[in-house]
């Protein structure tokens, strides 16, 4: 999980050090915000807690050992935010005194593990627990459903990263220059071992401690549990300006996508495989393979049940390239904030818990 | 991660783990402290030096460029007193392993120009899958030499106040401070948490009872951990902490100091260019 130095590009690991900062930039105002002078040695302990936690063999079915990252715990005990810190800090740490996963990595690391995977096991604990009791058994499922989907989406992400690697970095002879496998390689094989033994290692750690702190200490759940969480978001709605100033730029920006030509590896539609310079294009991203004279009977077949109304990011009622492309792109971004805007009211709703 | 563990030693191997990592931070610390040819230099030109080395060894695309970046990081470490026998253990055989493992099957899954064909299997060796491969387990070995050389040769609180010429922000290297020294803390708690656990139990313990006995020992560390966030809180409060933070900053740059900046400016750009 603990990408190395050597594996990802230095552009994919700017992308992803650029991709970082203005969450860690939010995290820390929302979490100044909330805990004024606490922050410090709070963050720092729990930091130094999730690094000796990865150190722990936890023996599991089947006679394996795996180890916990502790994302699902720390949203849970600490809050989105506060784990992003915390989980980072111990990234940070273990690459630059432990050498676990690279220091180039660092940001592509705390991106995958320490920010969405945060975000993911805050949104499954809160959508799953609701208004639960803190010492129910929900709350224990929850917490653990939490880990389990935070360790896997973090694990698909680096595949993703892996996986586009040999796709656009590749030396003179054609050789991949980082990660050698594409995603039909990577994909499976980073998941196969999450969705089984990684997966079942932070499930177990996040549901049995969760467990153990409903008997032993109920008031460190509290937090994350009903409106102590909300205050702490309420209070510090403006810390999200620099989140929404990227968005707008990243906005602006689309109309870049369509200088780059060709499409996409895999992207392709029925009629390109009629289209001469499309095969073209076809051939030379499969390394020369040349594509079939007439498009797959199943993609043929299923790419009629839906024709999107902005297929391709070209809306047929909008004549220039560069305004469709926009308008897709804020259409999109539109309806991504609209979902999140209604897990956030769902989720808000839920009162105090004790 | 650890696969096919014999039944009845987690403990043992939970408590080898925890005592690695303790020996690690101590030959580390020990190591930053003694004579050679990096010791003595600033630590933000170490910082400087020995990242912008790991990125040259990134962006090339030679493979002889890469090679020549970790003979010379073999060469630092050796007029550093970091001996080989230390690198070999903590980084070397350990990152053979687990990227070799990771770069094998690109031998045969690379497509491109046969290179060779295995005896007795039907696989083929291509020349791309063999330069893939090679540019991984080189890239590794390169950046983990260079990663651990700066920390045998610097004090871990000097590499992180040199963080702040990436303007990493001053909370920021406060917090990575503390943690560290508190990892080292906890470490310690842990590894006496499990000895003791250990010492008390007879026979081997079932599935299930390890993972209760893991599980809880999480839960005490975690509750521990607070614990000592409230108490250490308290203490810097007593001591005039009100959220402001300050390091002292004792880095002064000496003639020695420009010289090695400028000579890893050169090799960095050196490598930069003949990889691109």
């Amino acid at each position: 999980m603990h990408i190395p130095d050597g594996y990802l590009s230095p552009a994919t690991c700017a992308a992803l050090y650029g991709g970082a900062v203005p969450f860690w930039y939010v995290a820390l105002r929302r979490v100044r915000q909330a805990l004024h002078t606490r922050l410090v040695p709070l963050i720092s302990l729990f930091a130094a807690f999730s690094f000796v936690i990865m150190m722990f063999n936890l023996p599991l079915p089947g006679g394996t050992t795996g180890h916990a990252v502790g994302i699902g715990l720390a949203a849970v005990v600490l809050g989105p935010w506060a784990a992003m810190l915390a989980v980072s800090t111990a990234i940070v740490i273990q690459a630059l005194f432990f050498g676990d996963g690279g220091i180039t990595a660092i940001g592509a690391n705390c991106f995958n593990m320490a920010i969405v995977g945060a975000l993911v096991a805050y949104a499954v604990y809160r959508i799953l627990a609701r208004r639960a009791a803190i010492g129910s058994a929900r709350r224990v499922v929850a917490a653990g459903l939490a880990g389990y989907a935070a360790i896997n989406v973090s694990a698909l992400l680096a595949a993703i990263e892996f996986g586009i690697q040999p796709l656009l970095y590749r030396d003179a002879t054609g050789a991949p220059l980082y990660c050698p496998y594409p995603l039909s390689i990577a994909i499976p094989a980073m998941m196969l071992g999450h969705l089984t033994i990684a997966g079942f290692a932070e499930l177990t750690v996040s549901a049995g401690v969760v467990a153990y702190l409903q008997r032993s200490d109920p008031s460190l759940l509290q937090s994350t549990a009903g409106r102590g969480a909300e205050s702490i978001e309420a209070s510090a709605g403006g810390a999200l300006r620099p989140l929404w100033l990227g968005l707008g730029a990243l906005l602006i920006l689309t109309p870049l996508g369509i200088l780059a030509t060709g499409s996409a590896w895999g992207e392709w539609v029925a009629r390109d495989f009629a289209d001469p310079a499309a095969r073209h294009a076809i051939a030379a991203s499969s390394f020369h393979q040349a594509a079939p004279l007439r498009a797959p009977e199943g993609l043929a077949r299923w790419s009629q049940i839906w024709t999107a109304p902005f297929a391709r990011y070209a809306p047929p009622y909008v004549r220039s390239a560069a305004f469709g492309y926009l308008l897709s792109a804020m259409f999109g971004a539109g309806l991504i904030l609209l979902a999140c805007l209604a897990v956030g009211r769902l989720t808000r709703r839920q009162g105090p818990t004790t | 991660m650890r696969l096919l563990v014999p039944r009845g030693r987690f403990l043992e191997r939970t408590v080898e783990g925890l005592h690695a990592g303790l020996e690690m931070a101590l030959d580390a610390e020990n190591s930053a402290a003694a004579g050679g040819l990096l010791q003595p230099l600033d630590a933000r030109v170490k910082v400087v030096g020995l990242f912008s080395l790991i990125l040259a060894a990134a962006l090339a695309k030679r493979l002889w460029v890469i090679a020549a970046i970790f003979a010379l990081a073999c060469a630092l470490a050796a007029l550093s007193h970091v001996s080989f026998r230390v690198l070999a253990a903590r980084v070397w055989i350990g990152a053979l392993a687990f990227t070799g493992a990771i770069a094998v099957p690109s031998l045969f899954l690379t497509p491109g120009d046969a290179l060779c064909h295995v005896p007795g299997l039907r696989w083929t060796i291509t020349a791309q899958g063999f330069a893939t491969a090679s540019y991984l387990l080189l890239r590794v070995e390169t950046a983990a030499t260079l990663a651990v050389l700066l920390v045998f040769t610097t004090r871990w609180m000097q590499v992180l106040k040199a963080l702040r010429i990436f303007h990493v922000p001053l909370v920021l290297v406060a917090v990575l401070g503390m943690a560290s020294r508190y990892i080292l803390l906890l470490l310690e708690s842990a590894h006496e948490m499990f000895e003791s656990r250990k010492s008390r139990a007879v026979g081997a313990l079932a599935g299930a009872a390890r993972r209760r006995v893991a599980v809880a020992s999480a839960g005490v560390l975690l509750g521990r951990t607070l614990e000592l966030s409230g108490d250490v809180y308290l203490a810097m409060q007593a001591r005039g902490f009100r959220g402001e933070v300050h390091l002292l900053d004792d880095f002064t740059m000496k003639r020695l100091d420009w010289v090695a900046l400028a000579g890893f400016a050169a090799l960095a750009t050196a490598g930069v260019w003949a990889g691109r």
